[in-house]
């Protein structure tokens, strides 16, 4: 994603301006997602059916291209298809529609480049500006990084990329066990294998050099990955593909607990991804979340999660220079009303001014999802505090149904 | 049939072919027979007078409008000579030609019957109607019935039925029976206009012919007229293959025997109904004596076959003209049946049947069938056939195994740190129990010899895969089986890997008690105590397992050193009763797995003299099932689903709670699909029912295998086990608690899911509440969780579930 006016940059912003942003690759509209919140204004291209009534009462309807700006009342985002549906109100006037009609624009990637324009409603906060910070940063490391984590009869296509995780596909296969004769067992196996290999190729563009995944990460408990590799190799022997052949031969295999989504944290700090993806963000948020968990287990009062316990933290000033990290989920902006994001706006500004570090995570990360699981926030404090979270007790019993996590 | 009447009738034939002419010429005959008579009388001028317009007409007849010829004429006949009286004016001679071809044959060869002639009056005005409407589409229907006054299209019929979808007509090419809007006078030209199907009318008429040939059935006259009949049907059934083109040399003759069977016999063709009816009113077994020629012979005991049926059947299905003959000789239902049992078309057109409309493929089988009744019977019966329900012998599972008299089951699991001899262990066992035979052993011990192996020989005997047996490790569990005097025992044999504790999860949950094997080696004990000994121990606590044994293996690698034995009896008991075993529950064994020491026979070394305590056989004997829930709703967990030659959706298990039998309906969770019981294997051997705490093999009916996954709850369809994504668990934490993933193992089922909440820190004596939210839950205490999964999992209060997170066991507890 880039600016429009290539004058523009972040620190330029006035606060109730309007910014143009130019979508240039499919994950951008990620960052749109991450950067449309409830209540914004968004300008961009987009068609309208327009019904039409002849004299004769006969109806007709025509699908119009024109340049409508909707008040946000909903975004959904669609991962697979990468498109990002911006629903709300038309404020601007215009030929075809009346203002206040509801209107659902809808940005993807195409070949032309797609101009839109978005005004915060709240001014461009901190936060705001850090997350249009790092939708138009070019990142060095925009490589893909395709991972397979598996166990007997399941298996998790995932893709890694510089800002989320993906699950492309998820594999279910029965593999009939012991009881029924040894060669059945061993041909459902190798069925299993097949079903995977097909939905790598599937998701792989092997045509195009930028298509093929700098690496391919096999995880799994037992042997399932190790036998998967072979299986791969052999395969691409038989049909003399040489790229999948290549990604065979590199592929990393990796020791994991077990196939589900969740064991991906343990492929992302294995030595062998961490080779290949090192100082990515998501590496760094994977290692943060694994220091939280790390630190919490010590229980020493350094660690701490929730709403209330971790805003504390933050007023006393525990949140500061000297290892402060203050973790929260991007999502907490997004859809929040005024007075929330506003509280958790101040939080993060107030983390920033005391020398803190802020990461905002996503849950499409698997560090994300289990930062989800902590609240959505948590923070690693400078100094122990403890009994932070006494007081909530008290606040919870007055406050019955107010989720601390 | 005779010949001479055959002449005859093609006489017939001809004479009415010409008349087709004139009556297309007759409206343009008479316009120029108008404007003759105009201008004759122009021409005649003054005579005009002397002469009648009949007369003109008869001469401008006479000479075919040539009106100087006619004038030349009447002058000559008329004018000048005074004429006797003119005959047949021209223009009712076409009329006078009218005689309907039906009523013409049938002046001739009806006389003994006057009904006939109505009856086929009637016929032939439908079929007439049916040709004018349908000509396009319903060719078949008038080759055989075809009418004599039209010619029979020329294009062979394979050809006219090249588009037709035979046996599954669609609706829209289905012939509309039109009755005729006047009965005979216009018989050629009527159009097929859109009245409604005459099925009540040709009904009544089949059923009124019916009665007409009961009532003279003794009459000779008649007798023979159904024999013609009969051979009329005969050879009308062949009459299409006079439009084959390898007919040759038969046609002409069979086309005559057609004409005949037309003006005879009104073949409806669309209402196989009222032609069976008119059929069985026929006596067919008189034929013989009137057929003539053998070849006829047999195809005369066929009923009257549809048109449909006779291009179908004539020559290219022999077969089917053979089942034809069965049927319809009423010989073996259950050949109709056997035949028609599979197709799903012929249950749908029974159903239509019933419902009294007209199939529109059954017309080939039901125009076969000499009594509709019993056909419609044959198909309900077909209905059921096809969904056969296992039957319920309705027993009194729980009467039926308190009178049993079957040894006393139970299951074990063996469980303990890779590496410790586990498998080798139960191979030893089984086959000092006989079990195995020694050839397979040795065998097997030449097979691990060539891929040097040879000491994992005896694992061998329970680990099957070839992955298991190339990588030296358990991956799954084995089960097997063997039986002593008092009891009938179940091995499952657990992994020790840390990768497979799901697998070793899913045995623990099925077994009544454990041995837990220790290898007492130097080093391998201790680094099997803070390996999978410990949490295999935790495991088996909080799956419920209540009976632990002790076998300590390898002790001949410390010369049986009873030393070490103690130490390892003081460490792991101590662990044991802290983990929550009762020290009642924990008996030790000192054994060698490979070599079969205090295993089944008591040691004959010496250097283990210092053992008298009983062997592990006979601790194995003194161990009691645990009580069996088997009043409760029925609870079948599954373990393994596999295809067999009996059933695609095979599953073992354990009977958890409740019983079942053959034959009952079933419900399998959380797919919430119906499934029958098709057949029950417990202990491998076929059986009429299962109770808790049996291991058990089923073979489900009625279900797709898709829904049927291992982990799955196989229960109650009355009382169902309720299925949810999140659950409330009474946990003991064995590892730090918090909000995060962890994976939830319940048996075999192995679910992603994540700690929601942790509501409060319960007291471990009181189960009070110590502290409500706590942030943390540390090892040792015990706390309500909850817990959200990913999908939907049949789950129910006071089961037994684990949680893992990272390749270690966290929390076990009971869920609430």
């Amino acid at each position: 994603m880039r600016f429009a006016s290539p004058r523009q940059t972040v620190a330029s912003i006035d606060e109730t301006e309007g910014v143009g942003l130019i979508i240039t690759e499919p994950e951008d509209l990620w960052h749109a997602n991450n950067l449309i919140a409830i209540g914004d204004t968004v300008y961009a291209p987009t068609n309208r059916k327009v019904a039409t009534e002849t004299l004769t009462g006969s109806t007709f309807t025509q699908k119009v291209r024109i340049e409508l700006a909707v008040k946000v009342t909903d975004t959904s985002f669609d991962p697979r298809a990468s498109e990002l549906r911006v629903a709300g109100t038309i404020v601007n006037e215009n030929e075809i529609a009346a203002v206040g009609q509801y209107h659902t624009i809808t940005l993807k990637h195409t070949d032309r480049d797609i101009k839109f324009t978005i005004w915060k409603e709240q001014g461009w906060d901190s936060v705001a500006r850090a997350l249009l910070a790092e939708a138009v940063s070019e990142t060095a490391n925009k490589d893909v990084v395709f991972a397979v984590v598996m166990q007997e009869g399941m298996a998790n296509l995932c893709l890694i990329t510089e800002s989320r995780t993906l699950v492309k596909q998820r594999i279910e296969h029965t593999i009939p066990k012991k009881r029924s004769s040894r060669k059945e067992a061993e041909g459902g196996m190798s069925d299993f294998y097949g079903k995977i290999l097909s939905a790598i190729l599937s998701a792989i563009d092997f045509n195009e050099r930028s298509g093929i995944p700098k690496q391919l990460l096999l995880a799994s408990p037992g042997f399932v990955a190790h036998n998967f590799r072979d299986y791969m190799k052999e395969y691409a022997e038989k049909k003399a593909n040489k790229p999948l052949a290549r990604l065979a031969t590199e592929a990393a295999v990796i020791h994991t607990s077990t196939g589900h989504v969740h064991s991906l944290n343990e492929v992302l700090k294995s030595p062998e991804a961490q080779r290949t993806m090192r100082d990515s963000k998501f590496t760094n948020e994977t290692k943060l979340m694994d220091n939280f968990y790390q630190k919490l287990r010590q229980d020493d009062g350094r660690a701490w999660y929730g709403v209330q316990p971790v805003a504390k933290a933050i007023r006393e000033g525990a949140v500061g220079r000297g290892g402060g990290v203050l973790m929260v989920n991007s999502a907490f902006f997004k859809s929040m009303d005024v007075a929330e994001r506003q509280k958790y706006v101040a939080l993060v500004d107030k983390v920033r001014e005391d020398g803190g570090d802020v990461r905002l995570l996503s849950s499409d990360h698997e560090s994300g999802q289990r930062l989800d699981a902590l609240g959505g926030i948590c923070a690693l404090l400078t100094y122990p505090l403890h009994d932070l979270d006494e007081e909530d007790e008290e606040e919870d019993a007055s406050a019955a149904g107010t989720t601390i996590i | 049939m005779s010949r001479h009447r055959a002449i005859r009738n093609l006489d017939y034939e001809e004479v009415l072919d010409e008349y087709e002419v004139d009556l297309q010429e007759e409206e343009e005959n008479r316009l120029l027979m108008e404007q003759g008579v105009v201008d004759v009388r122009s021409a005649l001028d003054t005579e005009a007078s002397k002469v009648t317009k009949e007369q003109i007409e008869e001469a401008l007849w006479h000479y075919y409008f040539d009106v100087d010829k006619s004038v030349t004429y009447l002058t000559n006949k008329f004018i000048n000579r005074p004429a006797p009286k003119a005959p047949k004016p021209a223009t009712q001679k076409p009329t006078g030609k009218y005689l309907t071809p039906a009523t013409a044959t049938i002046s001739c060869e009806f006389e003994d019957s006057s009904d006939w002639a109505e009856n086929n009056r009637h016929g032939l005005g439908g079929r007439c109607s049916s040709q004018t409407g349908s000509r396009q589409d319903d060719v078949g229907f008038w080759v055989s019935g075809s009418c004599p006054s039209y010619p029979l299209p020329q294009a062979s019929l394979p050809a006219l039925f090249h588009d037709m979808p035979w046996g599954n007509i669609p609706k829209d090419r289905e012939s509309v029976l039109i009755p005729p809007v006047v009965p005979r006078s216009r018989c050629g030209l009527l159009g097929g206009t859109g009245a409604a199907p005459k099925m009540t009318k040709l009904q009544a008429l089949a059923a009124a012919r019916k009665k007409k040939a009961q009532e003279k059935s003794s009459e000779q006259e008649v007798e023979q007229t159904r024999a013609q009949m009969t051979g009329l049907s005969v050879n009308s059934s062949s009459t299409e293959k006079e439009n084959m083109p390898l007919s040759g040399a038969f046609s002409k003759r069979l086309k005559t025997s057609s004409s005949t069977a037309q003006g005879r016999v009104p073949i409806i063709p669309t209402e196989p109904r009222s032609e069976s009816e008119q059929q069985s009113a026929n006596p067919i077994t008189k034929e013989p004596e009137v057929v003539e020629e053998p070849a006829q012979a047999r195809p005369v005991k066929k009923a009257q076959p549809s048109a449909f049926a006779q291009t179908l059947f004539s020559s290219h299905t022999p077969t089917i003209t053979i089942r034809q003959d069965v049927v319809t000789l009423g010989l073996a239902p259950s050949v109709l049946e056997a035949f028609s049992k599979p197709s799903p078309d012929d249950i749908v057109l029974a159903a239509q049947a019933k419902a009294g409309k007209k199939p529109p493929a059954g017309q080939s089988k039901k125009s076969k069938s000499s009594n509709t009744d019993s056909l419609s019977s044959s198909v309900s019966e077909l209905k059921i056939d096809d969904t056969p329900l296992p039957k319920s012998r309705n027993i009194n599972v729980l009467s039926e195994f308190e009178k049993s008299t079957k040894k006393k089951s139970a299951s074990f699991v063996v469980v303990g740190h890779v590496d410790a001899g586990k498998s080798t262990m139960m191979g030893r066992l089984l086959l000092d129990l006989g079990v195995v035979d020694q050839r397979t052993v040795e065998k097997l011990r030449k097979e691990a010899h060539t891929i040097g192996k040879s000491s994992f020989a005896l694992a061998w005997v329970l680990d099957q895969g070839s992955e298991e047996r190339t990588r030296g490790v358990t991956i799954d569990i084995a089960t097997n089986r063997f039986e002593t005097e008092t009891t009938a025992f179940t091995i499952l044999d657990a992994p020790g890997h840390r990768d497979f504790i799901p697998n070793m999860i899913a045995g623990a949950s099925q077994a009544d008690f454990a041995v837990l094997v220790i290898d007492a080696s130097t080093g391998a004990f201790e680094s099997g105590l803070k390996g999978q000994t410990k949490e295999h121990s935790l495991l088996l606590r909080s799956m419920g397992v209540a009976r632990i044994i002790v076998a300590v293996n390898k002790l001949d690698m410390v010369n049986w050193s009873q030393e070490r034995f103690d130490e390892i009896k003081n460490q792991v008991s101590g662990f044991l009763s802290a983990t929550g075993f009762q020290k009642m529950n924990i008996a030790f064994v000192p054994v060698s797995g490979l070599h079969g020491d205090n295993m089944v026979k008591r040691s004959e070394n010496p250097a283990v003299g210092w053992y008298t305590g009983p062997t592990l056989i006979e601790e194995l004997e003194r161990s009691e099932p645990s009580a069996r829930a088997t009043k409760k709703p029925l609870r079948v967990n599954i373990s393994e689903v596999f295809r067999t030659q009996q059933s695609q959706a095979t599953v073992s298990g354990r009977v958890d709670a409740g019983s079942l039998q053959m034959g009952d309906a079933v419900l399998v969770q959380p797919a919430t699909e119906k499934a029958f019981i098709k057949s029950i294997l417990v202990d491998e051997a076929p059986a009429d029912w299962a109770v808790a705490g049996q291991s058990v093999v089923l073979h489900l009916s009625h279900i797709d295998p898709m829904h049927v996954k291992s982990g799955d709850i196989i229960c109650d369809p009355n009382k169902p086990i309720p299925k949810d994504k999140t659950f409330t668990l009474k946990a003991l934490a064995f590892d730090f608690l918090m909000p995060m993933q962890v994976d939830v193992h319940r048996g075999r089922l192995h679910s992603a899911g994540k700690i929601i909440a942790m509501p409060a820190l319960l007291d471990k004596t009181t189960g009070g509440v110590k502290k409500k939210n706590p942030r943390l839950v540390k090892p040792g205490e015990v706390a309500r969780v909850r817990v959200e999964l990913d999908d939907q999992v049949p789950l129910e209060a006071g089961q037994r579930v684990v949680l893992r997170s990272g390749g270690e066991t966290i929390a076990a507890g009971l869920l609430e």
